[in-house]
């Protein structure tokens, strides 16, 4: 059963028009809007951060740490996503960014994107001999990896069983600390994100047994205290040590040319990710590839919405920072671990959210209602009623979610009725 | 024994459209609490039902129904019929034109396919007047 306690959306009811925005766009059909008010059903929601990105009226917010709370540790290590780099006009030097981390208040830091070039091998390794079912599902970006878990079980044999870039290096740079000496307890290590969904799995320790970061903050929550940081440096000590293998994990491919393999998919935005699960679950032709990487963010991570830049700006820019960038600076017989380090702890639990009745034959039954209640709806999926299509509303009422006598308001405003072409009913 | 009843419309030479009806069926099952390993069975032959009429067929029906232990699919299209039936059924044998076959379809999979991941496969057919498939899944 799912254990999970951490949400990554939240919504701001005071700001909350009750729109239907977020409702439609809902890729899970996660959301409904009950009193003026969206609301969400935790269960089937998977931390993509649509609703965030689109909300008009920013009544929905994505978790996550505050700064402050680094504070709550004497020894404190950063581990940004390659993401931050993207963020910065003019960034020639990965050094001017972790140096600023440091000069913020950070004891150390530990570059994602290391890690990412460890993992890259790693999946090198998995593709070959890991006897995973092909084509193989990246599992880097824990909103795919929800949204599988919520409704693709058929995929969950093709899912790649490594843990992600952040794991390893927080697993890492906790290690470093601890041979320099600094007591376990003194050690706090905060993940800097592009994304609640980030957040989420971290909080959540999607993977592994016990989280294994004791904070995740926001790029944009920390970008306005880092740039005036990175402008007053007085010196740059060489921190960085991460290729380009690693950077280009930003951006949608990234991940899939580290693995070597010239046989990928790459599908970036949570609408292709969901065509591509499709074809994949129902068609038979992509079983020549060996390896899908998606994102649920357009452009992959810099998509994200903790991230402060438009994501095809910082793609642009990442473009360019990774031509100054030897190609791979880490290896995994450098790091000197055996494989189980990188490999996932446990598997993410399958969350059986869409089923209607446990019992098929009652299933059947509620389908039917589904079906004949269909009948009568204008189908035109207005979202006034407060479920995001018209089939969703009548599941709802077989499901008991609203009561049975919810009226339709298309069919019962005799204005909104204008807009219905009624020789079709 | 009552069942769920389902009716879609396939558009011919619409690439974009096709599919649609097996993910619908798809997701019915899905919310039916059906084992994914059968839910596979029927996207994948029904998907390649859905393909054939988009290709060769100017397009057709799908007629749905779910029962508690199975699924019946009727494909049913009235495009140019099927000359050699036996022919069509050998993997790898395919009348789909060059321009449909440089999307990524016609390799000479589809019949084949659907008698793979069904339990029964049935297919009439003649030539001028149309094809009728019907795939039956039994359900785990």
């Amino acid at each position: 059963m799912n254990s999970i306690n951490f949400h990554p959306v939240i919504l701001d009811p005071e700001k909350c028009k009750g729109c239907v925005t977020c409702m439609k766009r809902c890729p899970t059909e996660a959301i409904r809007v009950r009193n003026g008010k969206a609301s969400i059903f935790y269960d089937r929601c998977i931390g993509c951060g649509e609703c965030v990105r689109l909300c008009p009226h920013h009544a929905k917010l994505a978790s996550y740490d505050l700064f402050e709370c680094i504070n709550d540790f004497k020894y404190k290590i950063a581990i940004p996503a390659p993401s931050l780099y993207g963020q910065f006009n003019n960034l020639t030097n990965v050094d001017t960014v972790l140096n600023g981390l440091i000069a913020i208040g950070f004891d150390d830091v530990f570059e994602v994107g290391r890690s990412a070039e460890l993992v890259s091998e790693a999946s090198k390794i998995m593709l070959d001999k890991g006897k995973i079912q092909k084509p193989v599902i990246s599992t880097a970006c824990p909103a795919v990896l929800e949204l599988i878990s919520v409704k693709y079980k058929n995929l969950v044999p093709n899912l790649l069983n490594l843990l992600a870039p952040v794991d390893i290096a927080a697993k890492l740079a906790r290690e470093r600390a601890e041979s320099a000496g600094i007591s376990k307890d003194d050690i706090g290590v905060f993940f800097i994100s592009p994304c609640p969904a980030k957040v989420f799995a971290l909080k959540n320790g999607l993977g592994v047994s016990k989280p294994l970061v004791d904070g995740v903050l926001a790029i944009s929550d920390i970008y306005l205290r880092l740039l005036p940081a990175m402008k007053n440096l007085t010196e740059l000590k060489p921190l960085s040590k991460m290729g380009a293998e690693g950077l280009n994990w930003a951006t949608s491919s990234g991940e899939a040319t580290g693995t070597g393999t010239g046989k990928y998919l790459a599908a970036d935005g949570i609408e292709n990710v969901i065509n591509v699960l499709n074809n994949l679950e129902s068609s038979t032709k992509l079983r020549d590839v060996d390896f899908i990487e998606l994102n649920a963010c357009t452009s992959g991570c810099v998509g994200g919405v903790l991230n402060i830049e438009n994501p095809f700006v910082a793609k642009a820019r990442l473009r360019e920072l990774s031509k100054k960038l030897p190609n791979k600076l880490n290896n995994l017989a450098d790091v000197g671990k055996g494989l189980d380090f990188y490999l996932w702890e446990k598997t993410p639990d399958y969350r059986e959210v869409y089923c209607v009745d446990e019992n098929r034959t009652t299933a059947i039954q509620k389908l039917i209602e589904v079906e004949n209640i269909l009948k009568d709806l204008p189908l035109v999926d207005c979202g006034l009623c407060g479920a995001p299509s018209c089939r969703a509303f009548a599941e709802d009422i077989v499901s008991g979610v609203i009561p049975a006598d919810t009226k339709c308001l298309r069919l019962v405003n005799d204005d909104a009725s204008l807009l219905l072409d009624k020789d079709a009913k | 024994m009552s069942n769920i009843h389902l009716e879609y419309t396939v558009e011919g030479n619409n690439f974009s459209s096709a599919g649609m009806a097996s993910d619908e069926v798809k997701n019915n099952l899905k919310k039916l609490g059906i084992p994914p390993e059968d839910i596979r069975r029927v996207a994948i032959s029904m998907y390649e039902g859905e393909i054939n009429m988009v290709i060769h067929a100017g397009g057709g029906h799908a007629y749905v129904d779910i029962f508690v232990d199975h699924i019946e699919i009727w494909l049913i299209d009235e495009g140019k019929g099927i000359e050699n039936i036996e022919l069509a059924m050998k993997p790898g044998w395919s009348t789909a034109p060059d321009d449909v076959r440089s999307l990524g379809f016609g390799a000479g999979m589809g019949l084949p396919n659907m008698v793979k991941y069904t339990d029964d496969f049935h297919i009439e057919s003649e030539v001028g007047k149309g094809t009728k498939v019907k795939l039956t899944i039994n359900f785990h």
